[in-house]
């Protein structure tokens, strides 16, 4: 027998996409990362929408077929996943806790106020470093291990690090 | 505009990003330092991104049963809409970099434009992708102050690039009657209007850059109209390789 999709409501929809993690940065989740944007139940089909981070994020297929795979473990059969680009992703939607998820895993978060008006004037921002907190850092490379990072370093600590730039 | 007039447009948008992207992803595993490899081909696959988003929702617009697949790979050279610029060969750094900086300067200002389209699918996708073309402009300016304000022969290169690169900027503000049409109904971008702001922002990276501005002359023309350089048929052989050999082939 299969469960109706009925029996999970939209807020344990949400709290089973928590459950998939990004593929990339698999200590934080595609709802603490803005990714999953809506999640609808309508006529027994749950429907959730995705947004990319960047255009060419190659983890977006395996996002979608791991949010498959969750469904599917609780019977859920009927579902819809669609991707937009608009409203188009920024890092002013990680929460709090994934920044500090981030830090903890050795990656500076992005800094909130994503127009990035510093980017703008082209002055680079002030990033400190995931480590030993100190600001003296300098930017080695704008493109680091994935499209969504620079490469840093600690002039304080000496260690190299990863930045998750604002968009 | 009507549908056809609409899939062309669509056309020149996302080829000038696919064949760009593909251009810039040969830099992998070459690049002249592993921070740049990984730069360069990053930006390839925004680019790259870029072109499946806008393929996608032509083959929607074209309502023929095509997705963006087989219209990137099962399309010959003179289906193209591309640039003529993105699809010239690498040459060196200084080359790749100047090509970057010109198409990048010149993609940001449409885009910024193309925010104010009538269309929702273009609104949405200029918004998208302006986020990652102000990073690929901030990065190739830098290298080009860098190059031009570095060694000699640093400065030599870079300079030699700009120049023998100049004649394929004019195409960028070029408009034939489609342009025309998407600029009137409200749909595409005015590319005259963007000349005069490309031509301040790449003025003050080159004179910043210590390099001489060249004059204006000829313009080379008629990516946009599918008649192309003799190198845009070696890039698809390759792209193209597997799906002509392996129809329907998947991963």
């Amino acid at each position: 027998m299969q469960q109706s999709p009925k029996t999970l409501d939209v807020q344990e929809i949400w709290n089973l996409l928590a459950e998939v993690n990004d593929p990339e940065i698999p200590s934080l989740n595609v709802v603490e990362m803005g990714i999953v944007r809506d999640v609808r139940i309508e006529g027994g089909c749950v429907h959730v929408t995705i947004t990319p981070t960047y255009s060419g994020c190659p983890a977006m297929r395996t996002i979608e077929e791991d949010i498959e795979e969750v469904l599917k473990e609780k019977f859920i059969n009927s579902y819809r996943i669609t991707t937009v680009l608009s409203p188009a992703w920024t890092t002013d939607w990680m929460t709090d806790e994934a920044r500090e998820k981030l830090r903890k895993d050795g990656i500076a978060p992005p800094q909130k106020g994503s127009a990035d008006k510093a980017l703008l004037m082209g002055r680079i921002r002030e990033v400190n470093c995931p480590r030993c907190g100190s600001a003296d850092t300098e930017m080695i490379s704008q493109f680091g291990s994935t499209a969504c990072k620079s490469l840093y370093k600690c002039q304080n600590c000496l260690e190299p690090f990863d930045y998750f730039k604002c968009i | 505009m009507n549908k056809q007039q609409e899939f062309e447009y669509l056309l020149r948008i996302a080829d000038n990003a696919l064949i760009h992207g593909h251009r810039l992803s040969e830099w992998c595993g070459h690049g002249p330092v592993l921070e740049e490899d990984i730069a360069l081909t990053n930006t390839a696959l925004d680019l790259i991104g870029q072109a499946t988003n806008v393929l996608k929702h032509a083959a929607q617009v074209e309502g023929a049963g095509r997705d963006e697949d087989q219209i990137a790979f099962l399309r010959d050279a003179w289906d193209f809409r591309n640039l003529l610029i993105v699809e010239l060969p690498n040459g060196d750094y200084a080359y790749t970099i100047a090509k970057q900086f010109f198409f990048s300067t010149f993609y940001a200002l449409f885009l910024e434009q193309l925010m104010n389209s009538k269309d929702e699918f273009l609104r949405a996708f200029a918004e998208k992708t302006i986020k990652e073309v102000r990073y690929h402009v901030q990065h190739s300016s830098n290298w080009v102050v860098r190059m031009g304000d570095g060694t000699e022969e640093s400065k030599q290169r870079i300079q030699k690039a700009v120049d023998a690169l100049w004649e394929y900027t004019p195409e960028f503000f070029m408009e034939d009657e489609l342009d025309v049409a998407a600029k009137t109904s409200g749909y595409g971008v005015d590319l005259a209007a963007l000349k005069q702001p490309w031509y301040e922002r790449v003025k003050n990276t080159l004179e910043e850059a210590t390099l001489i501005v060249p004059q204006d002359g000829w313009g080379q023309r008629g990516g946009k109209q599918g008649r192309h350089t003799e190198h845009l048929g070696y890039i698809l052989a390759e792209m193209q390789f597997l799906q002509r050999a392996y129809p329907g082939a998947k991963w």
